[in-house]
């Protein structure tokens, strides 16, 4: 019954098969685990522990009576940006500090149906912004692996969940990075399907062209298996896509022999710590012994990633974020002199410094003036990007290079200026912009601090990502590397 | 391109942000700082270049005209701190 | 100073759907505050619009019905604001590719030639709720269950050069509509309003002037007289060496009077950009054919007809295709009847409109059904009753008491077209009334009413008239 918490969602899964312990134990293991370790890193907004017992216990009953869903039993957390039904869904923020969501987003449902049990809410950016979870009302996270660091961001806490043993598995979201950054900087893995493949509905919007839904894990393998749960048509997202889901876990196993992997010439560039460069290199070498072919790539427009990303973003969020007016649900100002003062003090409270610099940001470049200069421009900018991906494809089936710039960075260390954190999405940026499904995938060390490997597919092929990282962690193990203090 | 306090005050007021005194001075800081940033997409030569609004180039799906949603009026309205014979209620507006 | 006035019409009609526009919550109206809001329409976290297919289908008519081009391909843009009743702070609307383009139609100018005005777009968007300011102390209440109901706003050409135009055009709008059946167009529960751009200019000049915006209009008669009262008050102010400035007005229809309108927005930057959550709507050309295919006879076409091919008068036939269900009640009644068509169109337009209106009814619940009525205007072709007499019957048929038959029957109305019968009365009459007999034989001709009346009031109205005069002629000049 020990060591529970090592063992990743496959072997969880086994266990529960195999009747060596019923989801109960397993679940108030982690919820003794999230009790004693969480004050030391606050991963967690809310923690459902009754809800958790309650489905723990169904879940084991439906095994029993043979009803077993593909996630029967597990515990999961998921990101606080994921509306849960009569639970307290925050957003990482003030303004929905007492907001209980009236209905379940699709991947809640969908993970529900399959028997998951949810042992809580997850800290995060606030409203999914920022690189380092240091904008969160509820304070920062810290990283595992060194508690005076950030462990990334903006699904900090669903990493340093994941990274610290609470749960096999947490969900989280990704807009510029998201899911993958704090993936790379806490050892794990995190995927973010391809643009479309997963249903928004039920995801608190940052920028709707760039948002998706995604899952971190410790193994390709367990990705593979909740993927194969969330993804999929959901006619309540328009921009879900109706494209059948493949079976992500029997496609695991193969072989990548032949598979082509393309290194953007100007990734590996003086931005990228030397010391992170080189554990990078040495996965793509490791992946090409295993039989893939590497060649070079040309991405002669991925510089402007960044600030087309920070216009594209903030543009949309600015409108996004609108509807929080204090009216209907969430912050409302005390006292309103008049409608003006209402919405002015509610959201100017309700909303921290971050977030309010991304809306006036956005409002900035979409107003009357500034239109086609900004907004009409990144999105030109946009397209020249994911023309040089496509491009990239029609010769590759993967892009490969490093996730972060540096390893974890301490926490503090880049909150005042801006720019500093929006470069830690370098790398990343460019998936959401044209929509392609990526992965971190741990790769090493630096300093003792995690690196990951980023992964880049076709549209719709996270199966190829998949594949790729589970051949690279049958032959590696940094994937079972556990920082010390939550072994 | 920087920014000035009257830019940003238009900017607050379009987006109905109440900033204090010392927001709006680290507001005026940082923005520009942002603005100078983005200014480098000029650089890109975008001539002839469709702007790209989603990254899927698919159509818009249509739903039969079919009523589904049933009246949960009271559920919902549990999250609004102000609400009269079910009506949301908004300091008084004149038009 | 010769003034000429420069009009444009924006019309936002609801369109008729059962589900909104981007939800699945009902539009019916009338509904209890908020009953029929559910989450995408309350603008709640993380929800998203999906399209309804109904809405698009209705669209298309439109623009098929006023010539207009259906775009095959439309995108939704976000027009952002903040007020309470927009839940989301933005109004999902289309802006640079709007569904339909470059239209027109044609009203009646004031010689009565036909006269082109050109609708410059229409395009699709959601409708925001409602704002209660009355019996809440200091507060404004919010029912949102209108917003998310679909509209299509139609908006003109600034052809139109006086406020009958203006009504001609906005007339033959909601005719068009109702026509298609998209929309009831009913204004009082404000499913069909209107929003009138005026200005003026001197006479030759190409310069627009500087126009006013009044809103919200929502009736014939007021549109008429918003417009009149703002072009007095624009030309009054600029021949007073003032300048008109362009803001939004509202039409207090108690003092008659348009008034400038507290702005909404301090500056009206809506920060247009396609919506995210939404994918541009494409349409296929045959799709636009199988809507044509499913169009129904148009106003124009169908008063065309009715001209050609029932011998209308062009004033009648307007009136009786001004509705669909007006028009095929006409129909029905003359393909019931051997009576004339512009007979039927007489009784339809005269009384039956009267006995309606009097009841407050639509045609579609008249009391006399078009099978009935054409049972009525038969007796009066084939002469059982005359024209007068068929009016009493009209009026015990609107009462419920039977058809025309029945009620000729059971009151004994018959028309009496029996000679002997008639000149048995006639003679009679002569006999009663030897004075005026003198007179009339002495020259004064006009006496022939008075006998027609005597005669008539013999029996009880029932005389056939025409062979009244016609005996009543042949006996006194004998």
């Amino acid at each position: 019954m020990m060591d529970l918490h090592t063992k990743t969602l496959t072997e969880l899964a086994a266990g529960l098969d195999s009747g060596e312990f019923s989801s109960v134990e397993l679940t108030q293991a982690m919820l003794d685990r999230i009790a004693a370790h969480d004050e030391a890193l606050n991963a967690m907004v809310t923690v459902t522990g009754e809800n958790a017992l309650a489905a723990a216990g169904k879940a084991d009953a439906d095994r029993a009576a043979g009803n077993i869903g593909a996630l029967n039993g597990l515990p999961i957390i998921h990101k606080d940006i994921f509306c849960t039904r009569g639970v307290r869904t925050t957003c990482g923020s003030k303004m929905l500090d007492n907001f209980i969501s009236p209905y379940d987003a699709t991947i809640v449902e969908r993970m529900a149906n399959a028997g998951a049990v949810v042992l809580g809410k997850s800290n995060m950016d606030e409203f999914a912004m920022g690189s380092s979870n240091e904008t969160s009302y509820f304070g920062p996270v810290r990283n595992p692996w060194d508690l005076e660091r950030s462990p990334g961001g903006s699904s900090g806490g669903s990493a340093a969940a994941v990274a610290a043993r609470f749960a096999p598995a947490a969900t989280a979201t990704d807009t510029g990075g998201s899911i993958r950054q704090p993936a790379a900087l806490t050892g794990t893995l995190g995927i973010k399907p391809t643009y479309g493949r997963v249903s928004r509905y039920g995801m608190i919007a940052f920028a709707s062209s760039l948002d998706q839904a995604g899952v971190i894990t410790r193994s390709a393998e367990d990705a593979a298996r909740l993927l194969g749960v969330m993804a999929g048509f959901d006619e309540r997202d328009s921009t879900c896509i109706d494209e059948p889901v493949p079976n992500y876990v029997a496609e695991l196993g193969d072989s990548i022999e032949g598979l082509k992997i393309g290194i953007v010439r100007q990734h590996f560039d003086e931005g990228l710590d030397a010391d992170c460069g080189a554990r990078v290199k040495d996965a793509i070498a490791a992946i090409e012994s295993l039989g893939a072919t590497a060649v070079e790539v040309d991405m002669p427009n991925i510089d402007y990633s960044v600030p087309t990303y920070y216009v594209v973003a903030p543009a949309e969020c600015s409108s996004n974020l609108s509807r929080f007016d204090g009216v209907r649900f969430g912050h409302r100002a005390e006292n309103a002199e008049d409608l003006f003062d209402l919405y002015c003090r509610s959201r100017g409270e309700g909303f921290g410094d971050e977030v309010k610099r991304r809306i006036m940001t956005g409002t900035y470049v979409l107003s009357a003036g500034y239109y086609d200069a900004y907004y009409l421009k990144a999105q030109q900018v946009r397209h020249l990007i994911a023309d040089d991906f496509k491009k990239a494809f029609e010769e590759v089936d993967v892009i490969a290079g490093p996730t972060a710039p540096s390893p974890a960075f301490k926490l503090g260390d880049k909150v005042d200026d801006p720019i500093t954190m929006y470069l830690n999405d370098i790398y990343t940026i460019g998936a959401n912009l044209g929509g392609f499904p990526a992965v971190s995938v741990p790769c090493g060390f630096v300093n003792d601090l995690p690196v990951g490997l980023h992964l880049v597919g076709h549209h719709f092929d996270e199966s190829a990502l998949l594949r790729c990282a589970h051949a690279y962690q049958q032959a590696t193990d940094w994937h079972r590397a556990c920082p010390e203090d939550f072994a | 391109m920087s920014l000035d306090k009257d830019q940003v005050q238009q900017i607050a007021t379009l987006a109905r942000l109440k900033l204090g005194d010392d927001e709006y001075a680290e507001s005026v800081e940082k923005l520009s700082k942002i603005v100078d940033f983005v200014d480098h997409l000029s650089e890109a030569d975008t001539t002839d270049v469709v702007p790209m609004a989603h990254p899927l180039d698919v159509a818009q799906r249509l739903r039969p005209d079919v009523v589904t949603e049933p009246n949960e009026r009271d559920h919902y309205q549990e999250n609004a701190s102000f609400v009269t014979d079910g009506l949301y209620l908004v300091p008084k507006v004149i038009e | 100073m010769t003034w000429e006035v420069v009009i444009g019409l924006e019309i936002h009609t609801q369109l008729a759907t059962k589900s909104k526009i981007f939800s699945a919550a009902s539009t019916a109206y009338g509904a209890e505050p908020n009953t029929q809001a559910c989450l995408v329409d309350l603008g709640y976290p993380g929800v998203l619009p999906v399209l309804n297919a109904e809405v698009v289908h209705m669209a298309a008519m439109f623009g098929l019905a006023v010539n207009a081009t259906v775009a095959e391909r439309s995108v939704f843009a976000r027009k952002n604001y903040f007020y309470p009743d927009l839940p989301k702070g933005y109004q999902i609307s289309q802006y640079e590719l709007p569904i339909v383009e470059h239209g027109e139609l044609f009203i009646a100018d004031a010689n009565g030639d036909d006269k082109r005005i050109g609708i410059t777009r229409a395009h699709l968007e959601e409708d925001a709720g409602k704002s209660i300011h009355e019996g809440l102390d200091k507060s404004s209440g919010i029912d949102l269950n209108r917003a998310g109901t679909p509209l299509l706003e139609i908006v003109s050409e600034p052809d139109i050069r006086s406020a009958k135009e203006a009504v001609a055009y906005m007339r033959k709008i909601h005719t068009i509509v109702r026509y298609l059946g998209i929309s009831d167009g009913n204004m009082q529960e404000g499913s069909f309003r209107c929003d009138a751009n005026v200005s003026v200019r001197p006479k030759g000049q190409e310069e627009f002037g500087t126009r006013a915006e009044i809103k919200n209009l929502n009736s014939f008669r007021f549109i008429e007289k918003a417009i009149n009262f703002e072009v007095e008050r624009q030309i009054d102010l600029i021949e007073e060496g003032g300048e008109v400035v362009q803001e939004t007005r509202l039409y207090d229809s108690d003092k008659d009077e348009t008034r400038s309108m507290r702005s909404k927005e301090e500056a009206n930057d809506y920060r247009y950009f396609p919506d995210p959550d939404l994918l541009p709507v494409e349409i296929t050309s045959e799709y636009i054919e199988t809507v044509r295919g499913q169009l129904p006879e148009l106003p124009d076409a169908k008063q065309q007809r009715f001209v050609s091919d029932y011998d209308l008068k062009k004033d009648d036939a307007a009136i009786l295709t001004s509705s669909r269900p007006a028009a095929d009640y006409f129909e029905a009644a003359v393909a019931a009847t051997e009576a004339k068509p512009q007979l039927v169109a007489n009784w339809v337009v005269g009384d039956l409109s009267g006995a309606l209106n009097k009841d407050g009814l639509d045609i579609g619940a008249s009391k006399i059904s078009a099978e009935d009525l054409a049972g009525l205007l038969t007796r009066i072709q084939d002469n059982t009753i005359s024209g007068k007499i068929a009016k009493q019957v009209f009026e015990a048929m609107w009462d419920g008491e039977g058809s025309a038959d029945e009620i000729i029957e059971a009151k004994g109305l018959k028309q009496i077209t029996d000679t002997s019968a008639i000149e048995a009365v006639v003679d009679k009459v002569i006999e009663a009334n030897p004075g005026q007999v003198a007179e009339y034989k002495a020259g004064k001709d006009k006496l022939i009413g008075f006998f027609v009346g005597q005669v008539m009031k013999e029996t009880k109205g029932q005389a056939n008239p025409g062979q009244v005069n016609q005996i009543l002629k042949a006996k006194l000049s004998g």
